[in-house]
């Protein structure tokens, strides 16, 4: 890696890696639920002219693990705004709940993500559409990251597909982009068949297309 | 305003701190260590003192009552996350620790009284009878449960939340006299007289150089956004499978759920008692402890 920057939200300290530097626009990977950022620039972003950064989530990677749990995929949302706001403005590819949360900052600051690329990825389906009886976990303590806590709270979150489309709305009332959303996912829970079916949002096979209408 | 003042309260007679995954989760006993056990769960942007004012009733008729302050309330550790589900958990190591796997009775006020519907829905196992104190769930949003369990998802509210989110790091609780923070609680809890906020002020708020603050987490704020639907703990509601006994004011004011007996009867548990009382609003335990205390003591029966 070129370099890590630590990035405060609240009590945790954000890992931001710049995998590759340049004067173009910024990139930004988010990964999936478990996972850490990759150490080098991925294939599919190897013709994107900019600069390209990966976010290390609250709970994984070089980033804080929270004691005692507390995730949502909101706050996560803010993990990633605040990347994109010292990027100064991004592009983002989400890795299965990496693509949820680039969908949620897509809608919550669509001014500043020029572009959304929803792909599969581990925490792509997240938990349950309608309200559950969910079990009360405790998790056996662990020396290092990934968090358990995040495992099992972002693995099983609430996404129902009408709250997911409001994200698009936003992106799309918010976004100077014709399509602000692009999905490449082949796996389409409820919530992200309902994305895809929404105006706005692309669909395509591979990311590096994806990128090219972003670059 | 109404009572009571604070010649009526009275203090914790045990008090000490549990380990919830890592947080610091401070726990309050009144009453005899050996008496059976009665919890009792306060709201949010409250702490376990609150009921200062109302344990001592259940523990003068021989109860032992334990309450706990939620994570960044009162006296437990202020949390890197905050979440429903992370409530729920510390609860249950609360509840682990005071009742083991025994079923006991519960009391939980406003938010409290969504948590206690919450974890009986999920361990049922732990609840003997349950009294809801204007905690049950209408399609009003509530006012007092942390953000992410709201649904606003107006613009501008997202961005004030990631705009909370982002100064975090840096927020502090303003300092004031104890006149001036109560005066500042008063504005959410309008009907409660200025001599408890006071007291309020001096059990769950710190003295420093600068003046006083109150203990809670500066990072917690009210407002936000996300999935849940408050009205569907209704459906939560109506598969209890314990004694329920829900409790109403009808006067309107900040921190009150809004929900009316029409409202709650459909999905309330199958031999559930709504009761709803007349010129009292949110905090019906603060306003009128005895009269809650007793009626709530005759639908538990004596402490066994």
């Amino acid at each position: 890696m070129s370099g890590t920057t630590f990035l405060t939200h609240n009590r945790v300290e954000l890992a931001l890696h710049r995998l590759r530097a340049s004067d173009g626009p910024a990139l930004l990977l988010l990964h999936g639920l478990g996972e850490f950022s990759p150490a080098a620039v991925p294939s599919y972003a190897a013709d994107w002219t900019g600069s390209v950064y990966a976010l290390d989530f609250t709970g994984h990677g070089a980033s804080t693990m929270p004691l005692g749990g507390g995730y949502t995929a909101e706050l996560l949302m803010a993990d990633a705004a605040i990347a994109v706001r010292h990027l100064g403005g991004a592009t983002i590819v989400g890795r299965g709940l990496g693509a949820y949360v680039a969908l949620l900052v897509a809608g919550g600051r669509p001014e500043e993500v020029h572009g959304a690329v929803l792909a599969d990825g581990p925490g792509l389906s997240g938990g349950a559409t309608v309200p559950t009886s969910q079990p009360v976990v405790m998790a056996t303590p662990v020396d290092g990251p990934p968090d358990p806590y995040a495992i099992i709270e972002l693995g099983r979150d609430l996404r129902p597909p009408d709250y997911a489309t409001t994200f698009v709305r936003l992106a799309n009332e918010g976004s100077t982009l014709d399509e602000p959303i692009t999905v490449t996912a082949r796996f389409l829970p409820q919530w992200l068949r309902s994305v895809v079916e929404a105006p706005g949002v692309r669909y395509t096979e591979h990311i590096a297309d994806a990128l090219a209408a972003y670059a | 305003m109404v009572a009571p003042t604070p010649p009526d309260v009275g203090s914790p007679d045990r008090e000490y701190s549990i380990d919830s995954n890592g947080v610091e989760i401070a726990v309050h006993e009144w009453g005899e260590p050996d008496a059976p056990v009665l919890m009792m769960i306060h709201g949010g942007f409250d702490f376990a003192r609150t009921f200062d004012c109302f344990a001592p009733y259940f523990a003068a008729a021989g109860w032992r009552v334990a309450s706990w302050d939620h994570r960044g309330h009162g006296d437990s550790g202020h949390a890197h996350l905050y979440s429903w589900d992370a409530d729920l958990r510390d609860a249950a190591a609360v509840f682990d620790h005071v009742a083991g796997r025994r079923a006991v009775p519960a009391i939980g006020h406003s938010k409290g009284g969504a948590l206690s519907i919450n974890l009986a829905d999920a361990q049922p196992y732990r609840f003997r009878t349950i009294v809801n104190i204007d905690g049950m769930p209408s399609k009003r949003p509530i006012p007092d449960v942390a953000e992410h369990e709201r649904t606003k998802m107006l613009a501008s509210e997202i961005e004030s939340w990631i705009a909370h989110r982002e100064a975090t790091a840096a927020a502090a609780r303003r300092p004031d006299t104890i006149v001036g923070l109560a005066e500042r609680r008063g504005k959410m809890n309008p009907r409660l007289s200025a001599e408890w906020l006071q007291y309020l002020v001096t059990v769950g708020g710190y003295e420093s150089d600068d003046g006083w603050r109150w203990k809670l987490d500066p990072s917690m704020r009210f407002g936000g956004f996300g999935p849940w639907r408050p009205e569907w703990a209704r459906y939560k509601m109506a598969g209890l499978g314990v004694p329920f006994l829900g409790l109403l004011g009808d006067q309107e004011e900040p921190m009150g759920w809004g929900a009316t007996p029409e409202e709650i009867r459909p999905w309330q548990p199958v031999g559930g008692v709504i009761e709803q009382y007349e010129g009292v609003g949110h905090f019906l335990h603060i306003e009128r402890p005895r009269e809650m205390a007793e009626r709530i003591m005759d639908f538990l029966g004596a402490p066994a």
